[in-house]
């Protein structure tokens, strides 16, 4: 696939992503930098002077230091979820997948359903009273498992297919249990898509407001998406310090894929999946 | 849990009880059904009810008939149809291009893989304040990068026949990552001999897409599809942040009109709202889903 | 939701939320506050009512030094009135919480919800006029934070002067004066703002006109409340919708009235880009924080309508501190709730934000230096020209009115095809309160 105009292509295909992609978010990084009042004119030019520090210690300060505990949250809530996430959807897609019976399509149903029909707030808030899970952090882990599964059987599902069964049954031959087969053969063979949902499902997770905001009520048990309320109430925005949490939060993600990156180019180069 | 069944022992075939079992279900299928289905069937019950806090009351279909007299439910009806296929077909279209481009023997590669990526990473709500500002009509930049060529910019979301639209080109924006992402993984998992077997027959770069890579990425573009479809018809809080359903009522979807409803306190009204949602986006679904599973198992 | 419930604080002040909320030093504090002498307080996280609020805690803890006061911030708006219903129908409300009277605390069914003080001794000192405003059958549920707002139209006092203009006392006069501004052509007649957040102010032209509806139609309220006036069928009260359609035809608006927010609407007041701005008076509160100069500048009057010689002001009452039946410490929230209606309580706030207006407690006064617009507000009240907004003479509030009301200024609605969408939208609300005759 080489392409004798690659080099004019690519300068092409930089210069558009920096338009589309990067204008944004140098926006975003030059108001965060501003003042108070020079960000409330919402430009897109340099600041005239340079505030970036002073905010950055307005943002991590406020509230007695509530973007601490919330990173501290965030990040034991994105991991736990995910880890629980990934290894039950992945059970289920596979044997879903491998195990076609009268059942798979009412099961196929309840998965999109999930997709489909929005949480119901109250009776849910309910059902973690009745469990005693209300308002702490492991009755949220288990919401955002309960929530993001469907997302999660539903690819995994669609890339067990591409692992052929004789896989399966040379790890059989070889004496391998259900356990061993699943978790020894089949799951290291979905290292790219577990990659893609664990991306995917820790961005959700990590920038979900609405369930932290109705399922773990609290300022110590503050997320942090919900940080962004310091700065926007409904009469008056502080541009500067919304921009600066904005990019605050946004770095975590940004770690994460910065490692998960290669290895998903290391699950596919590998020539694990094979259609 | 598997029964005991008489079987022969060292079987050649595999028996499919044996070695997929069903307790396999049994994690995901607790979680689930405890903190999803339990509380979506009891909230089913209460769209047959006028809830709100003081307490509820079973009053029929009343509430669906109240419903279906919102006065701006049809125009929501249709914009929930028009944002669902925009978002989904754009997603579809621009992923799968981006991912044939981004997987081709380009230069800074990994950059622009990265650069595509990028919004995915940053919360619904950070994209959506950030394009309101930018998408002001006067004061943003958008317009005044157009008011330098000489062209007068419109106001992105204040012109009624307009905001729905901005409102789902971001949403493409911030989502086209990741159906790029899923492209590239079934782009990079198509074996190279299709490749090379269609360079020995002499195939054109469009020959080489239209017959090789399309039709081996058919399970990619169903989960772009059915992922994008459900997401955009679903799809509320981009438009919450940036419009608020507005002006008036112009970009109102299903989803923000329920969200309005709930929000008044009418939690039975909303109730049917959703029931009348699961079942406008399962007719659509449904079909589809069984139409894109069925190709996949005959490919 | 409902627009005008939005600024439901005493006064909302701007500033650096972070500087101001450091300074707060908030411990960490549980969904419900223990009896181990700790309150807790659920407020909505605007500024001024964080403030006022801590203010009372701040001098109420240092006369009671074994009690501590936490505040729990929630946003405000739409996610706000959903968590605090939420948590109160799931009993998981703190001590005390804050929040709007009038038609919004009905629809939090407060019989059911909150503990009546109408027994308690310190409620005598609560004025009647709010107590109308908390009360449900002959149970009472709140005691006020903050001062009296009116609504009618702030304007620029310079322009004014510059203009030659008079304070208008008539529809027409106002008209007038807003084509004389328009003629001059320095500054927009009539400011709007309908950017996202800040729909809730487009309602004003209705809501602030109840003055004029009751001159008019005396009964008003109570027919609208039994289903027999409507909007549709009174003109007194499509008047609202038919002027702001008018000022939106005379071209009187400002240029980006689509996108404008609040805060901008704000500043273009005070900076005479525009002259008259339909806002409640707790609006200038706002300034005070954003822009003290500005303050001298900033004048007030009702909201105008047919005759000359009955003009008078549409007020709302401030919002109020409730106690839910679910509170682990009733005993504690209710010395504090005494505390908040005591003179020493009325001080402690006019010394952390100021005033806008009268105090609902029974002793408490205003200082004699306020801003030309809180005196002007002040006339009104000691002329008993005032009438209360129909939120608080009837239940009956329909959610959709900001998104109808922002139509009809962009000129994507008549006022006529308004005001009947706008009694359907009601309908659903009564239906829900289970009122008769719906």
């Amino acid at each position: 696939m080489k392409r004798p105009g690659g080099i004019l292509s690519g300068i092409v295909a930089i210069a558009v992503s920096a338009v589309v992609f990067l204008v944004p978010f140098a926006f975003i990084f030059l108001t965060a930098s501003k003042t108070r009042a020079e960000s409330a004119l919402l430009e897109f030019s340099l600041p005239t002077e340079w505030a970036i520090w002073e905010n950055l210690v307005a943002v991590v300060e406020a509230r007695d230091y509530m973007l601490l505990t919330a990173f501290v949250n965030s990040t034991i809530l994105t991991v736990a979820s995910i880890a629980i996430m990934v290894v039950f959807a992945a059970m289920v897609g596979y044997v879903m997948q491998r195990r076609p019976n009268r059942w798979t399509p009412l099961l196929n149903a309840l998965v999109l359903a999930g997709l489909i029909i929005p949480p119901a707030v109250v009776p849910t808030i309910w059902v973690l009273q009745r469990l005693g899970l209300y308002a702490t952090l492991g009755g949220l882990i288990l919401i955002e498992v309960a929530f993001g599964l469907s997302f999660c059987v539903l690819l995994f599902r669609a890339f067990v297919a591409t692992i052929p069964r004789e896989v399966d049954e040379a790890a059989i031959i070889d004496g391998a249990g259900p356990v061993r087969l699943f978790f020894q053969v089949v799951l290291p063979l979905l290292r790219s898509v577990i990659v893609t949902v664990v991306i995917v499902q820790a961005v959700a997770v990590f920038n979900d407001f609405q369930n932290p905001l109705y399922f773990l009520p609290g300022d110590e048990n503050a997320t942090v998406q919900l940080t962004l309320y310091n700065f926007r109430s409904q009469f008056t925005t502080q541009w500067n310090l919304l921009f600066m949490d904005i990019l605050l939060i946004t770095v975590p993600p940004l770690i994460m894929y910065a490692f998960f990156n290669r290895q998903i180019v290391a699950g596919l180069t590998s020539g694990a999946v094979k259609g | 849990m598997t029964t005991t069944v008489l079987r022969p022992p060292r079987t050649r075939r595999r028996d499919p009880r044996s070695h997929y079992p069903m307790w396999f279900y049994l994690p995901a299928a607790a979680v689930y059904g405890t903190l999803f289905v339990v509380p979506t069937v009891a909230s089913f019950y209460f769209a047959f009810t006028r809830w709100s806090i003081a307490g509820s009351e079973f009053i029929g279909l009343e509430n669906f008939v109240l419903f279906f007299q919102e006065p701006y439910l049809l125009r929501g009806l249709i914009n929930t149809v028009v944002y669902g296929a925009l978002t989904s077909g754009l997603k579809v279209v621009l992923g799968l291009l981006l991912g044939v481009y981004l997987t081709s023997q380009i230069i800074a590669r990994s950059y622009l893989r990265s650069v595509v990526f990028f919004p995915v990473l940053v919360s619904t709500v950070g994209v959506g304040v950030t394009f309101s500002v930018l998408m002001d009509p006067a004061e943003g930049l958008i317009n005044r990068v157009l008011e330098v060529l000489g062209v007068a910019g419109p106001g992105w979301l204040t012109d009624p026949s307009l905001a729905l639209v901005s409102v789902a080109l971001v949403d493409v924006w911030k989502g086209v990552g990741l159906a790029t992402l899923i492209y590239i993984a079934g782009i990079v998992a198509i074996p190279q001999e299709y490749f090379e077997a269609a360079r020995v027959d002499g195939a054109t770069r469009v020959q080489n897409l239209r017959y090789v890579i399309l039709p081996l990425l058919w399970p990619a573009t169903s989960t772009v599809i059915i992922l994008s479809l459900i997401g955009g018809l679903r799809s509320f809080d981009l438009i919450w942040t940036m419009t608020r359903g507005g002006p008036g009522f112009t970009s109102d979807v299903i989803a923000s009109v329920i969200f309005k409803q709930y929000q008044a306190g009418f939690w039975g009204l909303s109730a049917a709202g959703n029931v009348v949602l699961f079942l406008l986006v399962s007719a659509l679904m449904v079909p589809l889903y069984w139409g894109l599973s069925r190709r996949e198992v005959e490919r | 939701m409902f627009s005008i419930h939005r600024p439901p604080g005493p006064a909302r002040v701007a500033g650096a939320a972070a500087a101001a909320a450091a300074t707060l030093a908030l411990t960490a504090c549980g969904s419900s506050g223990g009896d181990d002498g700790t309150l807790t307080i659920l407020v909505d996280n605007t500024e001024a009512t964080v403030d006022s609020v801590q203010a009372l805690a701040d001098a109420y803890t240092a006369a009671n030094p074994d009690t501590e006061i936490d505040l729990e911030l929630r946003p405000g708006g739409s996610e706000g009135d959903n968590i605090v219903k939420t948590r109160l129908q799931t009993g998981d409300m703190p001590d005390l919480f804050f929040y709007n009277s009038g038609s919004l605390l009905q629809a939090l069914a407060p019989e059911q919800n909150l503990v009546d003080l109408s027994g308690e001794p310190f409620m005598d000192a609560v004025a009647e006029t709010f107590q109308e405003g908390v009360r449900s059958d002959d149970r009472v549920f709140g005691v006020p934070v903050g001062n009296a707002v009116g609504g009618g139209v702030l304007y620029n006092l310079p322009a004014y002067e510059d203009l030659g203009l008079e304070v208008p006392r008539t529809w027409d006069e106002f008209t007038a004066n807003n084509q004389a501004i328009l003629d001059a052509g320095d500054a927009a007649p009539v400011i709007q703002t309908y950017g996202p957040d800040s729909t809730w102010t487009s309602q004003l032209f209705v809501l602030a006109d109840n003055y004029n509806v009751l001159a008019a139609e005396p009964d008003f309220a109570e027919r609208y409340t039994a289903n027999e006036a409507h909007y549709a069928d009174t003109p007194a009260a499509m008047a609202g919708f038919e002027h702001l359609q008018e000022v939106n035809e005379a071209g009187f608006l400002n240029e980006d009235f689509a996108s404008a927010s609040y805060a901008d609407g704000l500043a273009a007041l005070a900076s005479g880009e525009g002259v008259h701005y339909p806002m409640l008076t707790n609006a200038i509160t706002e300034l005070r924080a954003t822009d003290p100069d500005a303050l001298d500048d900033i004048g007030f009057f009702a909201l105008p309508g047919e005759d000359p010689d009955d003009v008078g002001v549409t007020t709302w009452l401030p919002g109020a501190l409730y106690l839910p039946q679910t509170t682990d410490d009733q005993a504690a929230a209710e010395d504090f709730l005494a505390f908040a209606a005591s003179v020493e309580g009325c001080d402690a706030q006019t010394e952390a934000v100021g005033v806008t207006g009268p105090y609902f407690i029974d002793g408490c006064t205003i200082p004699e230096d306020v801003p030309p617009g809180v005196a002007q507000l002040q006339e009104y009240f000691d002329a008993g020209l005032t009438a209360p907004a129909l939120e608080f003479l009837s239940p009956v509030k329909g959610p959709a009115l900001e998104q109808i009301t922002v139509e009809v200024g962009s000129g994507i609605r008549s006022a006529e095809d308004a005001a009947a969408l706008y009694d359907e939208d009601v309908k659903k609300q009564a239906q829900q309160l289970g009122l008769e005759g719906w």
